[in-house]
């Protein structure tokens, strides 16, 4: 049987020459559901900014549903979102993402999975991607959420948590750790 | 019905996180355990591209500007498979590399080494039917980097594959037979395995070769796969 090849950093460089258009600009005017505006930063292991990272988003659409032929839940596909975003982080190691909340999603057994977004960073310095989930804090579906609920050091799953901006409605911040005391959960797919 | 998951990685087969070799994983690597997250929904899924994330010339590096690049033109093909060696089509593959002086066209790369106008470096392409594609593109150079005394990178291509899922993202790299750079390169070494070392190399191929144009190497890929698949699984629940 053959092995999953073998991973790699995806170096420095990768930026300027495979440009990704729309990156950030996940959802148009016209795609169903909450507009919400994502600011996430992203540090290494002493709080440095990291400047030269990539990171990659999937998510659920306004109704729950993936656009892929494996998600045939009744809920509508939405021809103005596909759910997937790709940026890279800036001099201050922070990116932008516009896009929808995503909706609960069905999980393993009879279980429902709070709204969230996977996340993968790329790096140099990371050999393998990193995966993470984004969550949204004071979502009450997260109580209940198979997936956090996996996470055993409880204050831990607040490194999941994007937080709500105190004064704009619809925008959140989400800071990724790579490492550090407060170091962001990461998980093997 | 749940979805069927996919394999788990193959204990010893990829890089740690922390490899103090190659010194930037330091301060860039979790200490903390992975969690294991469970193949849902959200992970069996993933973005499927078409050809509206291609540009023409995207798969002929050597075509890309007004004159060919300097350096030795070559062809890069093979396949795209999973664990199960079954074909992986219509994935988008994007790569990456170096000119032929082993300078990257990046504003932070500011190597001592000429750009060449005529190459930028990037190229993509959907598989086909079979899991197969094909680009040319140059040789790239070699390249000193700052890891530690007397560092130099090997000759390599980034290669980026999606494949069917979440799950299946893959960013390797490729490297060529006896290059004696690579046993001193971290990056490389830090694939465990001597099998899977030998799998991220290109080998030569007569068959590929274009003749007066330029030579052949093959390069397959391996994406995770899954135990069964779903038809498998359905026929069982019957």
């Amino acid at each position: 049987m053959p092995i999953e090849s073998g991973w790699a950093t995806v170096g420095p460089f990768f930026h300027a020459v495979l440009p990704w258009k729309d990156g950030g600009a996940m959802a148009r005017p016209e795609t169903k559901g909450e507009p919400i505006t994502i600011i996430g930063c992203i540090l290494d292991a002493e709080e440095q900014p990291i400047n030269d990272a990539m990171i990659e988003l999937w998510q659920a659409n306004a109704a729950g549903r993936y656009n892929h032929p494996e998600d045939t839940q009744p809920g509508e596909l939405d021809p103005s979102f596909q759910g997937f975003g790709r940026v890279t982080s800036d001099a201050q190691g922070c990116f932008t993402v516009n896009t929808i909340k995503p909706g609960p999603v069905r999980g393993l057994g009879n279980s429902w999975q709070a709204p969230h977004i996977e996340v993968s960073v790329f790096a140099r310095g990371v050999l393998k991607r990193l995966v993470t989930r984004l969550y949204f804090e004071g979502e009450p579906a997260n109580e209940h959420d198979p997936v956090l609920s996996l996470v055993e050091e409880t204050q831990r799953r607040e490194t999941l948590m994007a937080k709500p901006d105190p004064k704009e409605r619809g925008r959140w911040h989400f800071t990724l750790r790579l490492g550090g005391p407060q170091e962001t959960v990461f998980f093997e797919v | 019905m749940d979805p069927i998951p996919y394999r788990r990685e193959t204990p010893g087969t990829q890089p740690p996180g922390l490899w103090p070799d190659y010194r930037s994983t330091v301060l860039r690597s979790p200490r903390k355990p992975l969690i294991a997250l469970p193949h849902t929904l959200s992970e069996v899924t993933g973005p499927i591209f078409g050809q509206d994330r291609l540009q023409s010339n995207d798969a002929d590096l050597t075509s890309q500007h007004k004159e060919r690049p300097i350096g030795d033109r070559m062809i890069v093909a093979g396949r795209v498979l999973d664990e199960n060696g079954r074909p992986v089509a219509g994935t988008l593959i994007e790569i990456w590399q170096a000119n032929s002086a082993g300078r990257y066209f990046h504003p932070r790369d500011s190597r001592d080494a000429p750009l060449d106008p005529n190459f930028t470096g990037g190229g993509r392409t959907l598989t086909d039917e079979a899991g197969r594609y094909r680009f040319i593109t140059i040789k790239p150079g070699y390249y000193p980097w700052q890891n530690h005394e007397n560092a130099w990178r090997p000759a390599h291509i980034h290669f980026s594959v999606f494949g069917s899922s979440f799950v299946t993202r893959l960013i390797c790299q490729m490297y060529f037979e006896d290059d004696p750079m690579l046993r001193y390169d971290p990056i490389y070494m830090s694939v465990p395995s001597e099998a899977g070392r030998k799998q991220l190399l290109a080998k030569f191929d007569y068959e590929l070769t274009m003749p007066g144009f330029g030579l052949g190497y093959r390069f397959d890929i391996v994406l995770r796969g899954r135990d069964a698949t779903p038809f498998e699984a359905d026929d069982h629940a019957h």
